[in-house]
């Protein structure tokens, strides 16, 4: 299932901390970071990695997506920003201590493991707790509320209308499609 | 912004303590006509940040106080009762009041909760009849927006069409219809305080499925449009205004102001010539507390000792579990459908009942998704397996007015302010036990008609409040048991009125806000009519 434009626009819609889409270019790539208000791209990327482990595997377009997301969501909230940065932080240097890699450079199968051994998968969230509480909140967790939050993937889950989505009024009366 | 250096106002004529929505509507009333000013103890929150709001009330980081930003030392209180009463996750402090984090449900009271001591034997008879608040709930409904449909066989008479259409019954309402009838239970719409069309320049709602406690897109009606319409005739609204105390005159018969704090740390007193108390059930007892004097050492309008007693919530009692189908839940934050067919008493042996059919039972996928130990393919798996198929009926059960449940002064804890911190005092009652069990017997009939695998009962052990704060202030015709007579006005202090539910001697089971609004439309009238005949 791809995840589109109109998806991007109800995941910032429902993440209200965040910006519009207005200026949203793609990160860099190349490690350079961008000016204020905005996410190095080594943050974006890294979200992007992420992205690939906690996202199901019939979501198409997961770039595209997160790098827009991930911009307009921290535009004009530098809090939100400092938080994923710090987030990042956190997750590579535990990927560096145990496999001698920044999080995005480590092979995709070792993305996963990383992740759970430092303990991110039964972490509570919290925006000022331990490292894996924060990785929790700002990588994991808001990669999963801008997902579960777009029509895309309410439709993954079975609900065109999902929660935190202005889908209207219509979708609640009608029964399911056969 | 209206009242931004928080100075009192000169020559106000009348003064309102607290902009929820009893308040509000009060002041933009009489603001077109006379000098109004509303003291508020919380902030004025900007609109933009309602999306904010929505996420912290969606991911688990965040409390649910955190999201209208309660807590910490100013709403700091007690809880001493046999049962803990949650009482910040039971109100807002702000422009808006309570209605910020409100579901929305407006009905009106039952004649027959207007008499129950007369009529049943229980409880306490109001001093007003239906018939006396029938044209002020009519204009509540124009106030409030409210979206409904004249099909409640139970619902007392009224006069006129809703203002607006009411929303159309959910898919899952037609599940339990089929289910109703087979048992002879009858089903009916909600009415909602809610666009379901675009209405006074608010848009229709939009879906966001928050609306308790955040609407985002403004189609919940909230006391910020009445305070709009108070300040554009007028009014002015002082925001983090906490009011102290109110100070009475010599002869002890009027207030003569209101003395209140502002952030940065001055303390001012607003004189007026008539003031209105209505800063919640809670709150409005704790004000007339605090504002014990020489002459008035139990506190203001207090002879009776009724200030405070009588403390009274709606009780939720439910039941819910899975089917084997689609249910298509979580789409929208509220109900369509309701049954009053159990509202009024047989007898006084049991209390009101009023069914509700969930339109957001079970989980939705995004709290499953941010909730759980997965992600991925497994975590798609969970959320697909956890959301779709949920049914559940809830209810709100009646609580008599008993003395022993109050709220008084807790000296022991002082607030960001230095004043005794409320504590409320709420257990429950036999009457309240067999109500929560009929009220069970009801719903367990229902979802085993409907094929239900029953998962989980919330019932006499479990139950808690709705939130709906009553009582504390009681109405009624002798001073000698009651704090206000029925046009508002305290018994003892003939300039202040109390509006809001704490001024109800009894509950029902009906969602409190249209008698709130109703009463308020009242006690203006009686304002207005007073300040006329002083000019």
């Amino acid at each position: 299932m791809e995840l589109s434009r109109r998806d991007v626009l109800a995941a910032l819609a429902a993440a209200g901390g965040g910006g519009s889409l207005a200026g949203c270019v793609a990160p860099a790539g190349d490690g350079e970071e961008r000016g204020g208000g905005t996410l190095p791209a080594h943050a974006t990327e890294t979200l992007v990695a992420v992205a690939g482990v906690v996202y199901p595997s019939a979501v198409e377009g997961v770039r595209e997506f997160v790098e827009s997301y991930a911009a307009g969501r921290v535009a004009g909230d530098p809090g939100h920003r400092d938080g994923v940065v710090a987030a990042v932080c956190a997750l590579d240097d535990h990927a560096s201590a145990w496999h001698g890699d920044r999080f995005v450079d480590l092979h995709e199968g070792l993305r996963d493991p990383t992740l759970r051994t430092l303990g991110v998968d039964e972490a509570d969230p919290n925006p000022a707790g331990r490292p894996r509480e924060r990785v929790r909140y700002y990588l994991v967790n808001d990669l999963l509320y801008a997902l579960y939050t777009t029509p895309t993937g309410g439709e993954l889950a079975g609900i065109e209308n999902p929660q935190g989505y202005p889908g209207g009024t219509a979708s609640y009366q009608r029964g399911p499609r056969p | 912004m209206s009242g931004a250096d928080r100075a009192p106002v000169a020559s106000a004529d009348v003064c309102v303590v607290g902009a929820g929505p009893a308040g509000a509507l009060v002041a933009a009333e009489l603001a077109p006509d006379h000098e109004v000013v509303v003291l508020e103890a919380g902030p004025r929150f900007d609109d933009s940040d309602r999306e904010e709001r929505m996420e912290r009330a969606v991911r688990p980081a965040h409390g649910p106080e955190s999201v209208w930003e309660m807590g910490g030392q100013r709403d700091a209180y007690s809880s001493t009762g046999e049962r803990f009463y949650p009482l910040n996750r039971a109100r807002v402090k702000g422009v808006g009041g309570s209605t910020l984090h409100w579901q929305g449900m407006v009905m009106r009271l039952h004649e027959q909760d207007f008499r129950l001591r007369s009529e049943l034997g229980v409880g306490a008879d109001w001093p007003l009849a239906y018939a006396d608040l029938r044209p002020y709930y009519a204009a509540a409904e124009r106030a409030l927006g409210v979206a409904g449909a004249d099909d409640n066989p139970f619902a007392p008479p009224r006069e006129e069409p809703f203002p607006l259409p009411a929303f159309p019954p959910s898919y899952s309402d037609a599940l339990f219809a089929d289910a109703c009838e087979r048992l002879g239970v009858a089903t009916h719409s909600v009415p909602n305080a809610r666009n379901s069309e675009p209405h006074d320049g608010d848009p229709a709602c939009q879906g966001y499925g928050t609306c308790k406690p955040v609407c985002p897109s403004g189609a919940k009606y909230d006391a910020t449009r009445h305070v709009a319409a108070a300040e554009s005739a007028g009014a002015t609204v002082i925001d983090r205004a906490p009011v102290q105390r109110l100070e009475h005159g010599d002869d002890g018969e009027r207030v003569t102001a209101a003395v209140y704090a502002t952030p940065d740390g001055g303390r001012h007193r607003q004189a007026a010539r008539e003031f209105v108390l209505a800063a919640g059930g809670v709150e409005n007892p704790r004000l007339l507390l605090l504002s014990a004097s020489p002459q008035y050492p139990d506190g203001l309008a207090n002879s009776s000792g009724a200030v405070g007693r009588y403390f009274m919530d709606h009780l939720f009692a439910g039941v819910g579990g899975t089917v084997d189908r689609p249910t298509r839940q979580n789409h929208v934050g509220f109900n369509t459908t309701e049954s009053h067919q159990f509202y009024d008493r047989p007898s006084g042996e049991r209390g009101a009942i009023k069914l509700e059919f969930l339109n957001y039972a079970g989980p939705s996928p995004v709290e499953v998704a941010l909730g759980g130990d997965e992600w991925g393919d497994e975590l798609l798996s969970t959320v697909r397996e956890r959301y779709g198929n949920h049914v559940a009926v809830g209810a709100l059960v009646e609580q008599l007015p008993r003395r022993e449940n109050r709220v008084r002064l807790d000296p022991s804890e002082t607030d960001d302010r230095g004043n005794p911190v409320p504590d409320v005092v709420w257990s429950l009652d036999d009457h309240a036990r067999r109500t929560v069990e009929r009220a069970n017997e009801i719903q367990r009939a229902i979802l085993d008609e409907l094929g239900a695998d029953v998962t989980w009962t919330v019932g006499p052990e479990n139950t808690g409040p709705a939130f709906h704060h009553m009582g504390t202030t009681r109405m009624g015709d002798d001073p000698s048991e009651s704090v206000v007579g029925p046009d508002l006005r305290t018994h003892e202090l003939r300039n202040l009125a109390v509006v809001g539910s704490s001024v109800f001697p009894t509950g029902g089971a009906m969602n409190p806000t249209l008698t709130i609004a109703a009463l308020s439309l009242l006690a203006a009238d009686g304002l207005r009519e007073r300040l006329r005949r002083a000019q």
